[in-house]
């Protein structure tokens, strides 16, 4: 896709040009494996084991779109999103930004590019050094990338805080002083500073109130749209996520086991996993609640050391057999669904089946750990 | 008499800024067999409101009844608090790996806590404790009993202390934000065994939270906690579908809901309070958008709205206006707009300013 003849593909480490910003996903992730290693020894070092964070992803994100990233605890999420904008070094795999290979690029050579994309972190307390006045925080991605000289930074700040909705007068302020979803947006003016074309949220609203989250959500949609910002969004919300997002990407266990249009996904859901998950997420709404049939998934998601054979949800699917155990299934459209809604499963859910009532075929001793 | 009856409770700390004043005045009661779920964003009071019941805010100035089984707990001794706590109240908390001890095994904290209320030898709390594993789900709890906290995951840590807190049988159990740390799938396990357990026990629950979501399928009855006071309290049904006070419609709106995917939220604007220079009159007229000169004077109390006895709101809005319809919402506006003499932009009073000087404590 992005290796059309006006992308420039080849040329490793170039600024982009303004031709492949114009065309083309801006990321391209291919088979995208990250393994962290766990060494024991105290001199020397072993490996004995690693830790399968991601593996095998592979995904665009489209230009101007917001690509939603869910999952639970460990499913890699987070570790995908630091592997885009480059905070972590893949294993294998490749990684395309704006149509050209960074996967290879040392921190100098990757600098031109990092500058086009930015993260949001999760805590707004943790995410903010205290002991330093807002102004410089905000600013500091001009002092990193040299962007004008100091006396001229201070307007410029102002100028993103109140965007933001921050008053600029606030500017020599430590964070201690704002609030939590007030800090938040400190965290987006930052992201914003240098006009990212990609900007990657990690569960950006799920430390603030509910009333705070809403005014946090509807400042990024505002954004986006007046600088045509392309998110990737993480979060463990599926509400939130539906609401931000124009596709999701449903993650389990290091993989991606369904992606497809945000409505697409939340109406007919094809994996057993995205079902289950979309029935337990909860609803303000009491006669929804007591309508809704939950899928209770048997058991905990197992560890990500030495994952399961084949498709990695089999030990807790309700609808595994033998092939599940043996084969991974690949990420594709299945049959009667459009192109663009992929699931990574052998017996993918049939609209209007009810996961509730079924049981497996294969008896719990022959799935694999 | 109910179960509980807590009336006009007050809870406030000393700081060196000043007085907190995390509860103030906060009534309620609870049935044996009923859940009561409180909702509130941070500080609004609803976990020291449940603290203070069972004796942990040591340091807090208390005011107030709270009576169980009608004995008033805030005025008993602490011996006789011990006698109470765990045997007939019991909590479950938030981060399931902070309330374990992680030097200890999980079965040894369960047996402990059995033998400090009951005269029965280690080999029969013991069983008793396997058979509690047993009853939340974990699996082979014969061999579990012996792992330690770090060896449960999330969800098993959370069952372990629900298995804890149902070991003496308790007449009520106090579950603050017990789901908060866990996942979606995990989350709906957990709720799923709570309610199915106080079904069979018959005991009442308090399921305090931050998401309305997590109880709208759980509690009987709901009270929405704002700035330390209950501003409106309901059955579940009339609290989601039709509630009164402009607080819990903004939270009910800013929830992003599936119906409308898409559609811009609407935020409640501006922060919450400072519990230490509350505004006057209503403590959430800073944020109302359909705010009245009274309620910049008058701090309105939780009074019957035209929805049936059970349902109660602290607002100055006239009691027939319910639910989040637009009809509603203009009339809303309009009932606002009549008792007003200086027109306001909603928001504007907490602007930046008041909310970063708030944000400061």
């Amino acid at each position: 896709m992005s290796t059309d003849s006006t992308s420039g593909g080849a040329e490793v480490g170039q600024p982009p040009t303004a031709e492949s910003a114009a065309t083309g996903p801006l990321v391209e992730v291919r088979e995208a494996v990250k393994y962290f290693p766990i060494r024991q020894g105290i001199v020397f070092k072993r490996e004995a084991g690693r830790v399968h964070a991601v593996e095998g992803v592979s995904l665009t994100v489209r230009r101007g779109e917001t690509l939603g990233l869910v999952g639970e605890t460990g499913c890699g999420k987070s570790t995908l999103a630091r592997c885009i904008t480059k905070l972590h070094p893949l294993t294998s795999g490749t990684l395309l930004f704006e149509g050209q290979d960074i996967t290879g690029l040392s921190r100098s050579q990757v600098r031109p590019f990092r500058r086009r994309m930015q993260m949001i972190f999760q805590d707004p307390y943790g995410s903010l050094n205290p002991r330093r006045r807002v102004g410089s925080i905000i600013g500091d991605p001009f002092a990193i990338h040299g962007e004008g000289a100091r006396d001229e930074r201070k307007p410029k700040v102002q100028e993103l805080m109140e965007l933001v909705g921050l008053n600029p007068e606030h500017y020599n302020r430590f964070p201690a002083e704002f609030s939590g979803g007030q800090r938040q947006r400190i965290g987006v003016a930052r992201a914003l500073a240098l006009k990212p074309s990609l900007i990657v949220a990690d569960e950006p609203v799920s430390a603030l109130d509910v009333s705070i989250q809403a005014q946090i959500l509807n400042l990024l949609e505002d954004l986006q749209r007046e600088f045509g910002l392309t998110y990737v969004f993480i979060s463990h919300d599926l509400s939130v996520v539906r609401h931000v997002s124009d596709r999701i990407a449903v993650m389990y266990l290091g993989q991606v086991v369904e992606l497809a249009g945000s409505e697409e996904l939340h109406g007919r859901p094809r994996h057993p996993y995205t079902n289950a998950l979309l029935s337990a997420a909860s609803v303000a709404d009491p006669d929804q609640a007591a309508a809704r049939q939950r899928i209770v998934l048997t058991g905990d998601v197992p560890s990500p050391i030495a994952p399961p054979t084949g498709c990695r949800f089999h030990p807790r699917c309700p609808k595994a057999q033998e092939i599940c155990v043996e084969q991974t299934p690949p990420l594709v459209a299945r049959a009667g669904d459009p192109d663009s809604h992929l699931t990574a499963c052998h017996f993918p859910v049939a609209p209007g089946e009810d996961l509730t009532r079924v049981t497996a075929t294969i008896p719990e001793e022959e799935r694999a750990e | 008499m109910s179960l509980l009856e807590v009336s006009d409770l007050h809870v406030s700390f000393r700081t060196t800024d000043g007085d907190v004043q995390a509860v103030r005045g906060v009534s309620f009661e609870l049935d044996a067999g009923r859940t009561l779920g409180i909702v509130g964003e941070s500080g609004s009071g609803k976990s020291v409101c449940t603290q203070t019941l069972l004796g942990l805010t040591t340091g807090a100035r208390v005011r107030g009844t709270a009576r169980f089984e009608g004995e008033d707990l805030l005025s008993v001794s602490e011996d006789e608090f011990r006698a109470v706590r765990g045997a007939k109240i019991a909590a479950i908390f938030q981060d399931p790996l902070s309330s374990l001890h992680p030097l200890y095994k999980v079965g040894w904290q369960i047996v402990e806590m059995i033998r400090a209320h009951e005269p029965v030898n280690r080999a029969v709390a013991r069983r008793r404790a396997v058979d509690l594993l047993g009853l939340v789900g974990i699996p082979h709890p014969a061999q579990r009993i012996d792992d330690y906290p770090h060896q449960f995951s999330g969800g098993m840590r959370q069952r372990a202390l629900i298995a804890m807190a149902l070991a003496l049988d308790p007449k009520l159990v106090i579950a603050d934000e017990p789901t908060t740390a866990l996942d979606a799938t995990v989350q709906a396990q957990i709720l799923d065994l709570l309610l199915r357990l106080q079904q069979e026990n018959g005991m009442a629950l308090i399921m305090i939270t931050h998401d309305l979501g997590v109880i709208a399928g759980l509690a009987d009855e709901v009270m929405v906690m704002y700035a330390g006071r209950a501003a409106e309290r309901a059955d579940r049904r009339g609290l989601y579908y039709r509630a009164h006070h402009p607080y819990t419609n903004g939270l009910l709106e800013s929830i992003p809901s599936s119906g409308a995917a898409g559609a811009r939220l609407r935020p409640i604007p501006g922060q919450p309070p400072s519990l230490i220079r509350l505004p006057s009159g209503c403590a959430f007229h800073p944020r109302c958008e359909f705010a009245m000169d009274r309620c910049t004077r008058e701090q309105p109390e939780l009074v019957p709205v035209e929805d049936g006895v059970r349902h109660a709101s602290a607002c100055w809005l006239p009691g027939r206006l319910l639910g989040t319809t637009e009809e509603m919402k203009r009339a809303r506006q309009d009932a606002g707009a009549a008792g007003r003499t200086v027109e306001r932009v909603p928001g504007q009073s907490t602007g930046q300013d008041a909310a970063v000087e708030e944000g400061a404590a």
